[in-house]
């Protein structure tokens, strides 16, 4: 039985009362905005990207859920300096560990996203934990116009 | 044990009365996350006796057929158990007249019925309708839908930092032009009781009708359409102790009679040529096609069930837990109270500094506590008190103290991971 001890680490506690690269960047050059209409999350991802596509820089601000601030605190510690393809290809592995489709094990290059995992017991609060990666996937397919993504 | 053996309206449910009634419903029995499930959630769908339960189940064993169609003693029987219940229902709330009863899937389909048939009838450009910043989603969407339509206009009475109506804006907004006032009984965000005979006594006067949404009301408190004077009153099955699928719809005969049809199909004609249909009278006029017929059986069960039980005492006891449940609450740190009119029925929302909402929720059913976090389909309400979300404590007839003692244990802890 999932103890909800296991959801809620350390590590996701102190993200949330201390958000890494939290507000807007200065010199971004995609945004996109993320919505879960379930709880009323709304959360802006800001990127600052080359010509190439590669991150330089990535921060976020809103409001949320420990689960969803936690992630998308350290999902920006992640992707900087990550190509496009390599972003896509974290989003898909964090997706796929989230909703049991694969273990935590096969899936190293996750690093210190695997402290999220523990969503899989918790089928309601996967959303939580992929709002802000579903933003950033929507930033970086679109211009600097933004874009916006639900969840639902 | 059977209700029958409390079976004495008007005198007091107590916590005895109520940890007793709770074995009535099989599902409060079970564990959740090994902690026995303690169900703080009625506001969003109450839990059902078993006498609701036996009453769907024995209907599909011995009764059930089509209604209103065949010769033959099932149909007959059937439609005995479907027209039985519209008569209870008639009975519950006070309307003099069982054809003034509109079986409807729920509460939202029977707002969505009187607005886009009234609206087609006596809507047009510049008319204005009437709502409350506390609406539930259900009793805006549809008015703005048939807005669009026809060119009328929405207008909204504001409230107060209680989650009070603002009355004098309501009077204020009432005009010649208002074609329609669609009101809330009881808050399903703030628990606040509207101060109903007064808002249809002044609609009245400017000659408009009014809608009451009665979803959390008719599970909470007696319901009386005829002294209310309403024009339009409407619940859900599944909030009062019934089954989902099934709600009410009462109307004024004279505005049901005037009223276009809202469907088309069976049952709901008196002669159909492919150059024209006449309609049948109201209500036949507004249910077409097969009905959910076990439906209007199981709530006619579950109305005898809280009748039995008397809906005063009822009252008294849900308001007793929410004084109850109020005032521990306010001993907790970092808690401010969302809704904190004068006049409330049984439900609690709050916010806690620091934790959101939705990891409250999930904390709590670890400990076998349910409740309801999220914006509750209230938004407006939501962007008044500026908060994304509540969390929300609603209580039922099966709930005691000690369900209150434990969710405030419960969010003692949460604060203790969190804050
Ligand atoms: C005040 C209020 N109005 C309307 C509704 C809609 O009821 P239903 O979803 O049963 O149609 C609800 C239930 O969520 C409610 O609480």
């Amino acid at each position: 039985m999932a103890d909800v001890r296991d959801l809620y680490q350390e590590v996701i506690f102190e993200h949330n009362k201390n958000p890494r690269n939290f507000g807007v960047l200065e010199d971004h050059n995609r945004h996109a905005v993320g919505h879960n209409p379930l709880c009323g999350d709304q959360l802006t991802v800001y990127l600052r990207v080359d010509d190439q596509d590669t991150v330089e820089d990535v921060s976020f601000e809103g409001t949320g859920c420990a689960i969803s601030v936690a992630s998308a605190s350290l999902m920006t510690q992640i992707l900087k300096g990550k190509a496009k393809e390599e972003a896509e290809a974290l989003f898909q592995a964090f997706h796929d560990v989230c909703t049991k489709q694969r273990e935590v094990e096969d899936a190293p290059e996750l690093d210190k996203l695997a402290v999220l995992a523990g969503v899989r017991d918790f089928p309601s609060r996967v959303k939580c934990a992929t709002l802000a990666w579903h933003t950033v996937h929507a930033a970086l397919e679109t211009d600097e116009a933004g874009a916006e993504v639900t969840t639902e | 044990m059977a209700v029958e053996e409390v079976g004495r309206p008007g005198k007091d449910l107590t916590d005895a009365d109520a940890r007793r009634l709770r074995a009535d419903f099989p599902c409060l029995g079970q564990e959740v996350h090994g902690r026995p499930l303690i169900y703080l959630d009625s506001a969003a769908t109450s839990q059902k006796p078993q006498a609701v339960i036996d009453a769907v189940s024995r209907f599909y064993e011995t009764s059930y057929s089509n209604v209103h169609r065949g010769a033959h003693t099932l149909s007959e029987r059937a439609t005995d158990a479907y027209e039985g219940a519209r008569a209870r229902v008639a009975e519950f709330i006070g309307a003099g007249d069982s054809r003034e009863i509109v079986f409807v899937r729920g509460a939202t389909e029977a707002i969505n019925l009187v607005a886009s048939s009234l609206g087609r009838l006596q809507f047009g450009a510049g008319d204005e309708i009437l709502l409350t910043e506390m609406e539930h989603h259900s009793n805006i969407v549809p008015w703005q839908l048939i807005a669009e339509q026809t060119g009328a206009v929405l207008k909204v009475v504001p409230i107060n930092d209680n989650g009070e109506l603002e009355m004098a804006h309501f009077e204020e907004q009432l005009s010649e032009r208002t074609r329609m006032v669609a009101v809330g009984h009881v808050s399903n965000a703030l628990g606040t009781i509207n101060p109903l005979r007064e808002i249809v006594a002044r609609a009245h006067e400017m000659g408009a009708p009014v809608l009451v949404d009665g979803c959390q009301a008719a599970p909470r408190l007696e319901v009386d359409v005829a002294e209310l004077d309403c024009d339009f009153y409407t619940f859900s099955g599944h909030k009062l102790y019934g089954p989902s699928g099934i709600g009410v719809l009462y109307g004024k005969r004279q505005w049901l009679e005037a009223m276009p049809p809202y469907q088309g199909g069976g049952e709901m004609i008196r002669r159909v040529t492919f150059e024209g249909t006449t309609y049948a009278p109201p209500p036949a006029r507004f249910e077409a096609g097969t009905p959910h017929i076990s439906g209007p059986v199981g709530l006619h069960a579950a109305l005898d069930y809280v009748t039995g039980i008397g809906l005063e005492a009822l009252f008294q006891h849900e308001r007793e837990l929410l004084d109850y449940a109020t005032e521990a609450i306010r001993e907790v740190p970092g808690v401010r109270l969302i809704g904190t009119a004068a006049e409330k029925a049984g439900i609690l929302s709050f916010v806690l500094e620091g934790v959101h909402p939705h990891d409250i929720g999930t904390i709590l059913d670890n400990q076998g506590i349910a409740v309801r976090t999220g914006h509750h389909c209230a938004q407006p309400v939501m962007d008044r008190f500026q908060v994304p979300a509540t969390t929300r404590v609603s209580f039922g007839l099966y709930n005691t103290r000690e369900d209150v003692d434990a969710f405030i244990q419960g969010l003692h802890q949460v604060r203790e991971m969190l804050a």
